[in-house]
């Protein structure tokens, strides 16, 4: 077996059994991120000589027997976590020249743990997108391929979809990611992977470029369960320097993967079961009742009435505090700037230069719904609706445990598809953006393939500060899907 | 509602976002259609609900009820480095970010 096939655990294990080295290690990764970068474009950055001595670190530390959870184990940072001396682009222009002067806590928690960085990943500009299409540094490929037309590029998915990808193609053991509408768990969906959106609060935002504040959530990418629950629990804890970061201890998720399912209630939210879906998601979706019922859980039909205006209000929410966040990209205090003949002039064409198309449309939309005159119309009207979301989870979760839906309406589709209409584009985060809204913890676990051998992911969704019972349901999905399909573009592959 | 390139362009200028005329009927055109597919919100009955205004509202640990966000001790704890906050800037004087001339 490859060193770039194993899992975190294992690595773990082999690294503390002295099996191999964690230079041999990251040298491996290096080494699959040269051969399959330059096609797969995951990568904006490689951070190739800082990956090296991280790990000689980590050698050291594991021979003095200083090993901490995640030592020597080398992970991908989506390009929207501020990393020290590494420049951070949010996949824009505007923060092409950008190199932080200091570390998020999330990367700088996983540092705490021994992590080696082998980079940074390409995502949707400023997170902004489904399909990793509106990157200003390129398009991403996702590492899959359709049977029947083994030529067509797939996109991995967004916004984190340089993250997906990376450990999909074994360019990493693991990555991180942020989901602000669905932007961890589609792309897991679309790549084959676990991806798991804490509980809004469970991992500091500080650091991490903002996007819509109320709505970003950092959480991890894995190829097991098992994986993820190592990665979150490092990633998370509470940081005084995030006022909305909750201060609550940090469970063993890994632990919670082996609690199984017996005697849980789980929910199947009817209005889940969308027009035109595909009848092999159906079918899948199916599949993951049987499954958690025959591992002892009891299903349950519940209802979340308010789920199809999640989109919409997503729509408003999430542009309005972006037009607000993205503000500070004025060519003054850092990144890009152009020339203009006066302040204000510069400022304008600044962010007409520096922002892409998706990003300009969605700071006037945001910029729009705040205006006097329509904010009640729109933004006011957009929190009520909100609110009658979280309702509609505290409701549901009175009565279950943990609910069960599809991650994404359909599998990965090929770069240039739905680029023509915004509104199409955003329905690939139909079933994800209410998790966001309301706060709430999520995964997806890959569970079965499509027709033409894609993957599929089903999401779990739990209560607030509950992501230990999506674990055990998770890990319990995982088992019985005995998901071992393999990208066909991935290291030694 | 519905948007005519005056308003795009006022928004624009609004956003701080340079348009060219060019771009403005293709922008009314794909603003528009996001705006008109929005409008099923209004479909939503929200009488007497209190909007969900952020963070605090959401996710209490443990349980019920709002969570209070946390005051932090008005303290300075972080800074004296002028150098590294200046790093990134296009332009600087000394430890001044410098800007196009605003008053002539």
């Amino acid at each position: 077996m490859m060193l770039t096939d194993l899992t975190i655990a294992e690595a773990r294990e082999g690294l503390r059994a002295k099996d191999f080295s964690a230079v041999e290690l990251t040298m491996a990764h290096l080494h699959a991120i040269e051969a399959l970068n330059p096609r797969l474009n995951a990568y904006i950055t490689v951070s190739h000589a800082k990956a090296v001595d991280q790990a000689r670190a980590a050698d050291a530390a594991l021979a003095a027997g200083e090993a901490r959870a995640l030592t020597g184990i080398p992970l991908a940072i989506k390009d929207l976590f501020c990393t020290a001396g590494v420049r951070t682009t949010a996949g824009s222009k505007i923060l092409g020249p950008f190199v932080p002067p200091y570390e998020s806590t999330v990367t700088a928690n996983l540092l705490r743990d021994g992590a080696v960085f082998l980079g940074k990943t390409n995502l949707d500009e400023f997170a902004m997108g489904s399909s990793n299409m509106t990157s200003a540094y390129g398009p991403v490929e996702n590492p899959w391929k359709r049977r029947q037309d083994a030529n067509a590029v797939l996109v991995p998915g967004g916004s984190s979809g340089g993250s997906a990808a990376a450990v999909a193609a074994r360019l990493a053991m693991g990555a991180t990611g942020t989901d602000t509408g669905g932007s961890i768990r589609q792309p897991a969906s679309f790549c084959g992977l676990v991806g798991v959106k804490p509980t809004y609060g469970r991992c500091s935002r500080w650091g991490v470029v903002a996007f819509a504040s109320s709505l970003d959530h950092p959480g991890p990418f894995s190829r097991t369960v098992r994986d993820g629950a190592i990665l979150l629990g490092s990633m998370a804890g509470h940081d005084p320097k995030d006022s909305t970061s909750a201060p609550v201890a940090v469970p063993d998720f890994e632990a919670a993967c082996a609690r199984g399912v017996k005697g849980l209630r789980i929910g199947v939210p009817r209005e889940y079961r969308s027009d035109g879906m595909p009848a092999e998601i159906d079918a899948l979706w199916e599949q993951g009742v049987d499954w958690l019922r025959a591992a002892g859980a009891e299903i349950v039909d519940v209802s979340l009435p308010h789920t199809k205006y999640g989109l919409a209000t997503y729509y408003i929410v999430a542009p309005a505090e972006a037009s607000s966040n993205l503000s500070r990209y004025d060519g003054v205090r850092f990144g890009a700037r152009e020339t203009g003949e006066d302040l204000s002039d510069m400022y304008s064409r600044t962010r007409a230069e520096g922002f892409g198309a998706e990003v300009r449309r969605r700071v006037l939309i945001g910029t729009y719904v705040l205006s006097a005159g329509y904010y009640d119309a729109y933004y006011l009207r957009a929190q009520k609706i909100r609110a009658l979301i979280l309702k509609d989870f505290t409701d549901v979760f009175r009565g279950v445990d943990a609910l069960l839906t599809p991650t994404a309406p359909s599998a990965a589709f090929a770069q240039g598809e739905k680029m023509d209409d915004p509104v199409q584009m955003y329905l690939n985060d139909l079933f994800t953006v209410p998790a966001d809204l309301a706060g709430v913890p999520a995964a997806s676990v890959p569970a079965g393939l499509d027709a033409n051998g894609l993957p599929l992911g089903l999401q779990v969704i739990g209560k607030p500060f509950d992501e230990e019972t999506v674990f055990a349901v998770s890990a319990a999905l995982e088992q019985a899907a005995g998901f071992t399909a393999l990208p066909a573009i991935r290291a030694g592959g | 509602m519905s948007l005519d390139p005056a308003t795009i362009r006022r928004i624009a200028s609004l956003a701080r976002i340079r348009v060219e005329e060019h771009e403005l009927e293709p922008l009314c055109h794909e603003l528009n259609g996001i705006l008109g597919w929005i409008e099923q919100l209004n479909e939503v009955d929200v009488t007497g609900v209190a909007p969900l205004t952020g963070a605090t509202n959401m996710a209490p640990p443990g349980g019920a009820g709002h969570q209070t966000m946390a005051m932090r001790a008005d303290v300075v704890t972080d800074g004296g480095y002028a150098d590294k906050v200046l790093a990134n800037a296009p332009e600087r004087i000394g430890d001044f970010f410098a800007v196009p001339k605003v008053v002539e």
